[in-house]
């Protein structure tokens, strides 16, 4: 009698973790370091750019969902994609205003 | 009354208890009860990525409409302070990874360890959040509470705006730090509530760990707790950026 | 009406099963404490039956004032206290829960042939957090009321009134994770508790609207938790968000609110849709025309219904470019909602048509859904919203999708699915008057309103120009009807309770999993776990089953 089907087949070891961490904590010292440096339109593209990228580090490895079932990412992509619908419309709507009547 | 035999032959029931004591009778068997639990904790994730979703369109929309505000404002948080909380969290993350590991893998001391050690980081975390607050508190910088604009109006009468080399505000782009900090402390806050409420859960995580809970084979507890954990961690991932490292050029 | 498919055991001989859920445990602690989704569904029943009946009240409340043209009944303070407490009861108290957590609760998981929902702690947790949000708002009734409206609309409710806004926010939020935690658990349910051979496609359609309204409860009702953990802050602290003068924008809570409230809409109809597919399909004997069709429109609604909400800002203050984008949305939106109207009219097409009960509520609820899904049309329409918002039309647009369609179902549903859960028969001819006394009420009471709006008689308000009484007072008399309508079922319905007929295993000949145990059912839903190995809405399939025990008994006896 098993546990979860992943974990019989993917446990997910120290070695990717301390890799993963490694890979955290660079991308931290890279954004602060970003922030000091002036990039113009780039400083609030890259700013979220590490993030995204240490989150989806944190969402595949940390969170297993590298090995996790089609319904789980199927999940998680509902959710993002929900989240940007939301701050996307609202967004056009507060730069919207500023373009005037028509 | 027997049911009807229209239902094609089903499989009967087992009188038998031959299953382990953490397997609820509405399962067929611990392989389902874990998925779909699993399965529920990741749509109790997406109710919070919708709810903290809420507070990110707020911050995006005042952001550009206030933008030297923003960077004004957000030169009051101290970099050390929050990129070493960052280090925390990260870290925190890491050792409650290791934890479920250390559960899947049957090792009880070493989940133990990995408990109290996230349990100290998060510690960490609110203890060096209580001192940014703090300072805020002393500067009068809480919206609500005899909010006061003096360090924007006059960059070089407070030492962080000096510091960052920031120029005097007109009032009017000086009121809008308010929203600013109405957005730091509600995130922030939220965020802290989480974790709060993690730390809480991990305490009594780590006595049950102790015992042997998690690491005879049911670890969907701790499993679905570290989802948990690594979401806030991703908020926080998100939330530094975006309120400590503005503009500092 | 003399056709009837009612199949009854006969009555001299048959007797309610000994051993049932109600049967099962006796005391209030076992229902108090239960994790059995059956009894979970009947505390429900009973709670949203009660709050129905206090949003019926303040309904009778305003309707009364509205038969003078003066505000002469009550304060016009007061007046605004029974409209906000009459929106806030019926949508959060009633209409939110009414079918998924009664109907739903009971009937998923034995239509799936699972023994329960996969968390029934969680189901338990979920009606506590209900009741607690529902004393909360009877407390904030009590103690003052709050008179900003249902929507809270900023600035007026961070700002200028003193009333409760704080408690009652809070009495939303709790009962906002009343409806996650139910939604949550049915999606769990749905996805990993399927019986084997209990394909998607296998699934009744009442399951696939459950399934769609469940996705909208766990992804939209967050957002409208932190749009009032924001109006609290704002109202207490002051901190600015929505506040002008501090730099805020009212209009960010609205985004906020009705990110929620809008799909909020489709969370209440959409079960209601369920009900409606399996009562049609049951009363003309007839397989659901389109299966795919309306099973995916409902996962449609759903969607698309996220990316509308703010029609209901058109003239709020958003820029021009929102306007039109979301009007274009708002259009798309109908779509799948006239699908199902146009799968239920083809079921109906050559079916062998029987007017019971459920079957009167399901034919009023498709004329008057229709009426009020067209209406939304007219309010969809930017340049026309314009003349129509705020007005009686919107009143008369949402009753009727609501009333007229949401509650005609929900007492569809529970008409038809008396029998299984008590194992009892409702009394037929009262019931089909109480149906035709309701609809014709609804459209007495309703249907002037549209006119009303049009007019231009704005809503919210006690007073108004002398020249709309006498459609007010046809409106009035309408709601007179309509309480009838609605007081006669808790009547006889709880008379069946002791003196219905008994009803058997499937008085309707219905082809559910539900309907192929005994009424009322066992604890764990079925002594042997079904194996589904037939199509959804199978009746063919039913005729052979009902052939094999005819012989089984024949070759007994």
């Amino acid at each position: 009698m098993s546990e979860n089907k992943e974990h019989a087949l993917h446990i997910v070891g120290p070695r990717i973790y301390v890799i993963v961490f490694a890979l955290l904590l660079l991308g931290t010292a890279t954004t602060i370091w970003a922030s000091y440096v002036d990039l113009g339109i780039l400083n609030p593209i890259i700013a979220l750019g590490i993030a995204c990228s240490k989150a989806t580090l944190v969402v595949l490895f940390f969170m297993h969902v590298k090995y996790a079932t089609k319904l789980t990412k199927l999940t998680i992509f509902a959710g993002l994609f929900l989240f940007l619908a939301l701050v996307s419309m609202t967004l056009s709507d507060y730069i919207s205003r500023a373009w005037g009547s028509w | 009354m027997s049911d009807n035999s229209a239902i094609a032959e089903g499989v009967l029931e087992t009188a038998q208890h031959e299953h382990p004591a953490h397997l609820r009778h509405h399962f067929h068997d611990v392989e389902q009860q874990a998925d779909a639990s699993n399965f529920a904790m990741w749509l109790f994730l997406l109710t919070e990525v919708m709810f903290f979703g809420g507070l990110f369109t707020a911050y995006l929309i005042y952001r550009n409409w206030y933008y030297p505000a923003f960077v004004s404002a957000s030169h009051q948080l101290s970099i050390p302070l929050g990129g070493f909380n960052t280090l925390l969290l990260i870290t925190s993350s890491f050792t409650m990874a290791m934890g479920v590991w250390c559960a899947e893998t049957k090792r009880k001391s070493g989940l133990v360890l990995c408990l109290i050690l996230t349990f100290i980081l998060g510690l960490g975390f609110l203890g060096i959040k209580a001192i940014e607050y703090s300072e805020k508190i002393e500067k009068h910088h809480v919206p609500g509470f005899h909010y006061s604009l003096n360090s924007f109006l006059d960059p070089d009468s407070d030492a962080a705006a000096k510091a960052a080399g920031d120029k005097p505000l007109p009032l009017d782009v000086a009121r809008h730090t308010e929203i600013y900090f109405s957005l730091y402390f509600a995130m922030t806050g939220m965020h802290a509530l989480h974790m709060i409420i993690g730390i809480g859960i991990l305490g009594f995580m780590i006595f049950r760990a102790s015992a042997g809970a998690y690491t005879g084979g049911h670890i969907t507890f701790v499993e679905n707790f570290g989802l948990y954990w690594h979401f806030v961690d991703i908020i926080w991932i998100f939330l530094f950026p975006l309120l400590y490292l503005i503009s500092r050029h | 009406m003399s056709a009837t498919i009612v199949s009854l055991p006969d009555q001299s001989t048959a007797r309610i099963p000994k051993m049932n859920y109600l049967s099962k445990e006796n005391g209030l602690l076992s229902w108090l404490l239960t994790g059995d989704h059956k009894r979970i569904a009947i505390l429900y029943l009973i709670s949203i039956t009660f709050f129905f009946f206090i949003g019926g009240a303040l309904a009778g409340l305003i309707r009364l004032e509205l038969l003078t043209p003066q505000s002469d009944l009550m304060a016009t303070d007061t007046y605004n206290k029974v409209f906000t407490m009459h929106g806030v009861v019926m949508i959060f108290l009633f209409l939110v829960p009414s079918v998924p957590a009664t109907l739903g609760n009971f009937f998923i998981p034995m239509m799936i042939g699972a023994k329960d929902l996969a968390l029934p702690k969680v189901n338990l947790l979920s009606w506590y957090l209900y009741i607690i949000g529902g004393i909360l708002v009877l407390v904030t009734m009590i103690t003052g009321g709050v008179d900003t409206g249902w929507t809270f609309t900023t600035p007026l409710s961070t700002h200028y009134v003193n009333t409760n806004v704080l408690s009652t926010g809070l009495a939303v939020f709790i009962a906002g994770f009343s409806s996650i935690f139910t939604g949550l658990n049915f999606i769990v349910t749905i996805h990993k508790m399927r019986a084997p051979g209990m394909t998607w496609f296998r699934l009744p359609l009442f399951v696939w609207a459950h399934y769609a309204a469940s996705i909208l409860m766990v992804l939209g009702t967050p957002v409208l938790a932190i749009a009032i953990v924001l109006l609290a802050l704002e109202r207490t602290i002051g901190i600015g968000v929505f506040d002008p003068a501090k730099g805020g924008d009212p209009l960010l809570f609205q985004h906020l609110f009705w990110f929620y409230s809008h799909p909020a809409v489709y969370i209440m109809i959409l079960p209601g849709m369920g009900v409606i597919s399996e009562v049609i399909s049951t009363f003309s004997r007839k397989r659901v025309f389109g299966y795919t069709a309306v099973a995916f429109s409902s996962v449609a609604i759903a969607v698309f219904g996220f990316f509308v909400w703010a029609h209901h800002m058109f003239i709020m203050g958003v820029s021009n470019y929102a306007v039109l984008v979301f009007s274009l949305l708002t259009m798309l939106v109908a779509v799948p909602s006239a699908i199902k109207i146009f799968n239920w009219t083809f079921t109906l097409y050559k079916g062998s048509i029987t007017f019971e009960t459920p079957m009167l509520y399901a034919f009023g609820f498709v004329g008057l859904f229709t009426i009020g899904g067209l209406t939304g049309v007219f309010l969809g329409t930017s340049g026309t919203d314009i003349h129509l918002t705020e007005t009686y039309f919107i009143v008369a647009h949402f009753h009727f999708v609501m009333v007229g369609g949401m509650l005609m179902a929900f007492l569809s549903g529970i008409h038809f699915w008396w029998p299984k859960m008590t194992g009892r028969m409702y009394p037929e001819k009262i019931s089909q008057l109480a149906a035709v006394v309701t609809f014709i009420g609804f459209n007495f009471t309703f249907f002037p309103q549209f006119i009303l709006g049009t007019l231009g008689m704005p809503r919210r308000y006690a007073s108004y120009p002398p020249e709309f009484q006498i459609l007010n007072v046809f409106s009035t008399a309408g709601a007179t009807i309509l309480g009838v309508g609605y007081l006669l079922p808790v009547l006889y319905l709880t008379w069946s309770l002791k003196y219905g007929a008994i009803a058997g295993n499937n008085p309707w000949q219905a082809t559910g999993l539900e309907w192929q145990t005994q009424s009322p059912p066992l604890t764990e839903n079925f002594a042997t776990m079904p194996i589904m190995d037939h199509e959804a809405y199978d009746y063919e399939w039913l005729e052979k089953q009902n052939q094999i025990q005819q012989k089984e008994v024949a070759s007994v006896g």
